[in-house]
């Protein structure tokens, strides 16, 4: 069964690639892409792999449930994935109110790269602590996912926006933003390249090492340390010497590895800069040229209205029910509680800017970007950073 | 106060944009060509209209949006600082001492700016209590007017008022069958069709623009539940460690229920499991169940001081985490455990034959003061001291009553030492304070028992949160679920025009409109705003 839902998984995967490059077609081939026109042929073999896809994944998701006993979302690679697989199916429902196969082209990328940024972490299926067990994880877990996904959704429209709204030919604060963006997207995909690497090539280093508390330890690292341990002593004959060695309360595998996903990411960019000859962003903007940038502001805002109640009952409602009964207070300020503390108070100001400031077209679109930026940080930061109650996730 | 009187005949408060009934503009200088701020209906807003006395200024202050989105924003940024070190509840150190020695110049600093605890700290109280205020006057502001507006308002509206919607169109063309079908169509679609001389208003959704206002409502009811906490007796949270075998008084009930441990059972997985065997072999040990098997008791009768109570057995229950021990209105949570000395075993031995003289088992609970051997041998428990120490004399004494660290004085009473040795006991030392002795206590064991942390809470604040809640979801989706839309068919000098509005979700109406005006004659309404911002890109 549990091999059965990693085939499911890869398929889901690749179907959701070549899903990718049809939206691409789709767009290439249609002259005017704003509302109520029929979507082309390309597009709904986009859709319809689209679909598929997301099928396969929930055939992934229930086996690996059947196999585990419990609903996989209990580590990081079952949460992230499940993330993945949430943005999709918020992507289809969202297509279905507003028909435009662009949004598939921006949001299909980001759930890839979610998608294969999870399956860096240890994939096999892990035990429930005791105070996992609970039918409140299936709802809570999954709900708060759901929600985020379709927030995100308003991150893929706001791309779409500022792609199109900001003139690229001449650089300015707009241009470089845009295309931080784009490169800190570019780097998960170097994250994912050099761990694949480094994990094909079965690469792995011991050191000893003195930790803050002056106890000795031995730390296994699986990329080449250029960030080394305090007072590291290698003990891989020929390992890879490391060029700096970091304070004790450094976590240095981890500033390593992040060392490496920057460098790949800097490899990725520079190789597509030297290709292309312009920014990324630059290089987008024909493919949105079509679209009607009040209609994708629309969808921005759309999806943060629908995604706002979702995410409140699941990351926060649910949330404080399930905190009331395995740790007997619904709310402990655990730095994950806060952070969905802070999502939340973000969007409920982007809500309030929104409807009395009048803070529409780009200046929203922007806002939607730090909501991603705010949602991304609560997955991936302060699970492996900043570790709480919820540090079994990081794992 | 000098209210305004519209050339339609309704009378506005003082204060108002738009005429409530026919939506003209009140403000003759306000005649641009400009599209309508519909946002409250451009209804009469306290806020806008008063700003002479301090209340004023007050209401002023809080009822705008502007300085909510910044009390918003520096919560935000409040709650972030505090995320970035662990906060004093999950610290298991002294604050002052854990910040400077785990974090080093940066920890300290932390802790001196009071960030240790700083959603506990006053400034943080006051900015919640802010929001809160902010959430009152924002809506009150807003929702009154809003409301009595909506319910003014006349189905003919002022030319002025149609022109400048956002979706707007005129027809010269249009057949006497075009507005039944319209009005079929309307219906078909759910929308509340008023007629006033051949005119339309329809209108659906209306309840949508109260989401809003219900959720502040909902909102300000949870603020409300974290004030009760203050008061005593509302909110008990209280630690209780049991021993297995032992009863103990629930605390904070006042002395009526008791809770006897039966059994502290810890479980791991079981590394052969085929479905977690590698996960397991990552990880290593994973715990599979903390769990209590206790039993609920009731005290029967009146307390009588120095009696022991007479309890009635309730219930058995296994408490586990997320399975709480609940009793009226008190949750028994198993928080924690840990092991506790039980008894230690010695044996009177000679020292230089090692011949042993029989055993020693003393409970370190309740120890006996003297143990007797037989055969003239005996050992007298002299002092005992459960968790040993020398104090700042030099002295030998205890830091509590629990058995972390047990040491004894001993005699020895034997028939070859009439008058008996002294031995002081302790783990890994014995110390003889008279010279060399003949005997000896050899250790031979210890016994252990597990004991069970709980967390014992009363929550009488609880319905409150859950109503703020409920309160708060009901008002959310129905502000962002549904949309208020509304839709003008009129005559005007001889010609027919629709103009319509939404509070959001113009996409959406737009399809509606096409949906509504098909089959007949009427073309379909322009969106002003795209046609201005097209016009501008084109030049």
């Amino acid at each position: 069964m549990a091999a059965l839902s990693s085939n499911l998984l890869f398929v889901a995967f690749i179907l959701y690639l070549i899903a990718t490059l049809f939206f691409g077609g789709s767009i290439k081939e249609k002259k005017g892409l704003s509302e109520k026109k029929e979507t082309n042929k390309w597009g709904k073999i986009a859709v319809f792999l689209t679909i598929v896809g997301f099928v396969s994944q929930l055939g992934y998701f229930i086996t690996r449930w059947i196999a585990a006993g419990h609903a996989p979302v209990s580590n990081m690679f079952e949460f992230t994935t499940f993330f993945g697989m949430a943005l999709v199916g918020a992507f289809i429902v969202i297509y279905f109110i507003y028909r435009t196969t662009l949004l598939g082209l921006f949001t299909m990328p980001v759930a890839i790269l979610v998608i294969a940024y999870a399956s860096m972490f240890p994939r096999d299926i892990t035990p429930l602590i005791p105070a996992l067990q609970s039918y409140w994880l299936h709802i809570h877990v999954t709900t708060a996912a759901i929600g985020e996904a379709i927030l995100a959704i308003s991150f893929a429209a706001g791309l779409i926006y500022l792609v199109k709204a900001i003139d690229q030919t001449k650089s300015s604060k707009r241009t470089f933003w845009l295309e931080a963006v784009m490169f800190s997207l570019v780097t998960v995909l170097g994250f994912v390249a050099v761990s694949s690497i480094f994990s094909g090539m079965g690469y792995h280093e011991k050191f000893n090492w003195v930790d803050k508390h002056d106890n000795e330890a031995v730390v296994e690292y699986t990329m080449p340390a250029i960030a080394g341990p305090h007072e590291g002593e290698l003990l891989t004959k020929d390992g890879f010497k490391p060029f700096v060695e970091m304070p004790a309360i450094v976590n240095a595998k981890k500033l390593n590895t992040v060392i490496w996903s920057l460098i790949g990411g800097i490899i990725l960019y520079g190789l597509i800069r030297l290709i292309i000859r312009k920014r990324i962003s630059a290089a987008l903007k024909p493919l949105v040229k079509n679209i009607n940038l009040d209609f994708v502001d629309e969808i921005s805002y759309r999806s943060v209205l629908i995604g706002f109640p979702v995410f409140t009952l699941g990351a926060l409602i649910f949330a404080m029910i399930w905190a009331q009964m395995a740790w007997s207070r619904f709310w402990g300020w655990d730095p994950k509680e806060v952070w969905a503390l802070i999502t939340w108070l973000f969007y409920a100001a982007f809500m309030h800017l929104r409807l009395s400031k009048g803070w529409h077209g780009e200046k929203s679109a922007w806002l939607a970007v730090i909501g991603f930026v705010i949602i991304m940080f609560n997955l991936v930061a302060v699970n492996l950073i900043i570790a709480g109650l919820h540090s079994y996730a990081g794992s | 106060m000098n209210d305004v009187k519209c050339e339609c005949g309704h009378v506005n408060p003082h204060g108002t944009v738009l005429c409530e009934a026919c939506g003209k503009v009140l403000d003759e200088t306000d005649n641009r060509k400009e599209l309508l701020d519909m946002r409250y209906e451009g209804s009469a807003r306290r806020s806008q209209t008063y700003n002479k006395t301090i209340i004023d200024k007050i209401w002023n202050f809080f009822s705008s949006v502007k300085v909510g989105v910044w009390l918003i924003i520096i919560t935000l940024i409040a709650s972030i600082l505090g995320t970035i070190l662990p906060q004093e509840m999950y610290i298991n150190l002294p604050p002052d001492v854990y910040y400077e020695q785990e974090y080093g110049w940066f920890g300290k600093l932390y802790y001196q700016l009071g960030f240790h605890d700083l959603y506990g700290s006053w400034w943080y109280l006051l900015l919640i209590a802010m929001i809160g205020i902010s959430l009152v006057i924002c809506s009150l502001d807003r929702v009154v007017p809003l409301y009595k507006a909506l319910k003014a308002q006349r189905v003919t509206r002022h030319e002025g008022f149609l022109k400048r919607q956002r979706v707007f169109g005129a027809n010269s063309e249009a057949e006497q069958t075009d507005l039944e079908t319209v009005k079929k169509h309307l219906q078909a679609k759910r929308y509340h069709v008023r007629e006033e001389n051949g005119d339309i208003l329809a209108e659906k959704n209306r309840f949508s623009r109260w989401g809003p206002y219900v959720n502040h409502i909902g909102l300000i009811i949870f603020l409300f539940g974290g004030m009760l906490r203050f008061i005593p007796g509302f909110y008990v949270n209280e630690d209780l460690w049991v021993r297995e075998g032992e009863t103990a008084l629930v605390p904070e009930t006042n002395e009526q229920y008791y809770i006897k441990n039966n059994q502290f059972i810890l479980e791991h997985y079981d590394k052969n499991n085929k479905t977690f065997e590698k996960a397991l072999n990552r990880a290593g040990e994973v715990v599979k169940n903390y769990q209590s098997n206790v039993v609920l008791y009731q005290r029967e009768g009146e307390k009588i001081p120095g009696e022991k109570p007479k309890l009635k057995k309730l219930e058995e229950y296994k408490i586990r985490v997320n399975q709480p021990l609940s009793f009226n209105g008190y949750s028994v949570f198993q928080s924690s455990f840990k092991t506790e000395f039980k008894a230690m075993t010695f044996a009177l031995t000679n020292k230089s034959t090692n011949q042993a003289f029989g055993e020693v088992k003393v409970d370190l609970t309740n120890p006996q003061e003297k143990y007797d051997l037989g055969n003239g041998y005996s050992v007298e428990l002299l002092n005992y001291f459960p968790d040993f120490e020398f104090d700042d004399n030099g002295e030998p004494s205890t830091k509590s009553r629990v058995p972390n660290n047990p040491a004894f004085i001993f005699r020895m009473n034997t028939p070859d030492k009439p008058k008996g040795e002294t031995s002081f006991v302790a783990i890994r030392q014995t110390i003889e304070p008279f010279g060399n002795n003949t005997y000896k206590l050899a250790f031979k064991g210890i016994e252990t028992k597990n004991v069970s942390g709980f967390i014992v809470r009363k929550d009488s604040s609880l319905w409150v949160f859950i109503i703020g809640g409920i309160i708060f979801m009901i008002g959310v989706i129905q502000g962002a679920y549904w949309n208020h839309r509304r839709i003008w068919v009129q005559r005007k000098n001889g010609q027919v025009w629709i103009a319509a509005h939404t509070n959001k979700n113009w996409y959406g109406l737009k399809r509606e409109l096409e949906a509504i005006l098909a089959g007949t004659k009427l073309t379909m309404p322009d969106d002003q705003l795209q046609r201005d911002k097209e016009v501008k890109e084109v030049v």
